[in-house]
């Protein structure tokens, strides 16, 4: 992240002084600021109100049970989650939400997903492969219909807005599986991780 | 499939109801619950912010600097030899970074070339099949505070890369 977030800041500040537009640099800055304060507002009042709904489920125990119950698929994947762990939970519940469309959920629970995941983690600063495999799943995007773009193509009058369906769901499963992929073989060459 | 969009939309309603009755059935204090479990929030999000703040500055002053535009007018001239849409990696490239940006993108595509062009039909695709990879990189570590990422960020970027091509060979195959 040091090295990506360097590179664009610096070549931001190179082109805004070649193209002439350091005042426009600066107004920049402030509407990111803006920005990132909406962003964080709204995540404030989805992400507590997720909190709110999962500490339910864990104080009346469903969590468990549900982590027992959906242990079998994700352990597929992420191997060295304990029985009835909540983080089997949270994750399931993020992956669906994001299966469905239903983005508003799928931020808060993936947000408990990583508290979750945390709670595992012997070294505080250094991520885990689970957390690895959870934020490239996720970055993948997993979306069963991609409805944003269906809603724009149907308001331009496409003929057949639901075209793109199918093409979506098999670029989305073929880019998740080769996310996964790369994934293991980095882990697999990577000899720190062992 | 705005039916499907509705019972999507009622999976959350549903899951609720569920939660709510199966914490008072088990004697759950539910309110009491939701409230102690909710003030976790705010704690949460003021450790993401700066994150979420340094991510939106590094794609605010890139869009404004010109550095977009330049990057966009250099895949036009990659695109033109493969016979592809140039505008098609605009949003390929724009989608990791800023969801609002790339949807800008999207709808000006469908502006110029119409609704039912092969460049409209990549970019709903590529809309479709990639996440914002910085955002949720940014709110999901910042939400734990890791530091030391190994090497999830050239896996994501590289999984970015593949969906982004299997998307344009994909729409190339069948339309």
């Amino acid at each position: 992240m040091n090295t990506v977030w360097l590179l664009v800041v610096c070549i931001s500040v190179v082109f805004a002084a070649i193209n002439g537009r350091i005042d426009g640099f600066t107004k920049a800055m402030f509407e990111a600021g803006k920005a990132a304060v909406e962003v964080c507002l709204y995540l404030v009042a989805i992400v507590s109100l997720w909190l709110g709904i999962t500490r339910i489920l864990e104080d009346s125990g469903l969590i468990y049970k549900l982590s027992n119950f959906f242990r079998p698929a994700i352990s597929l994947l992420f191997k060295n989650i304990p029985e009835g762990h909540p983080s089997i939970t949270s994750i399931t519940l993020n992956l669906l939400a994001n299966f469905f469309g239903l983005g508003n959920a799928a931020t808060p629970l993936g947000i408990k997903a990583m508290e979750d995941l945390q709670t595992l983690n012997p070294d505080n600063d250094t991520i885990t492969f689970e957390m690895m495999l959870f934020i490239v799943i996720n970055t993948s995007s997993i979306q069963l219909v991609p409805f944003t773009a269906i809603g724009l193509l149907a308001s331009y009058g496409s003929r057949n807005p639901n075209a793109i369906v199918l093409p979506t769901i098999i670029a989305t499963v073929i880019s998740s599986a080769t996310a996964v992929g790369i994934l293991w073989l980095f882990k697999k060459f990577s000899r720190k991780d062992r | 499939m705005d039916t499907i969009s509705l019972v999507f939309q009622g999976l959350i309603p549903v899951f609720i109801f569920f939660t709510v009755i199966y914490g008072f059935a088990k004697g759950v204090p539910v309110y009491d619950s939701f409230v102690s479990g909710a003030k976790d929030g705010i704690g949460i999000i003021i450790g993401i912010f700066p994150y979420v703040l340094a991510i939106f500055i590094a794609v605010k002053t890139f869009e404004a600097s010109g550095a977009f535009d330049f990057i966009r007018k250099l895949f036009a001239f990659v695109a033109t030899p493969f016979n592809l849409p140039p505008e098609v990696f605009s949003v390929a490239m724009v989608k990791p970074f800023s969801n609002a940006a790339s949807l800008g993108i999207f709808t000006e595509i469908l502006k110029s070339t119409g609704p039912d062009s092969l460049a409209s039909m990549m970019a709903a695709v590529i809309m479709g099949s990639a996440e914002t990879t910085f955002y949720v990189l940014a709110v999901y570590l910042g939400a734990v505070g890791i530091k030391k990422t190994k090497y999830l960020v050239p896996v994501c970027l590289a999984a970015d890369m593949t969906g982004i091509v299997i998307a344009i060979i994909l729409v190339k195959l069948l339309f």
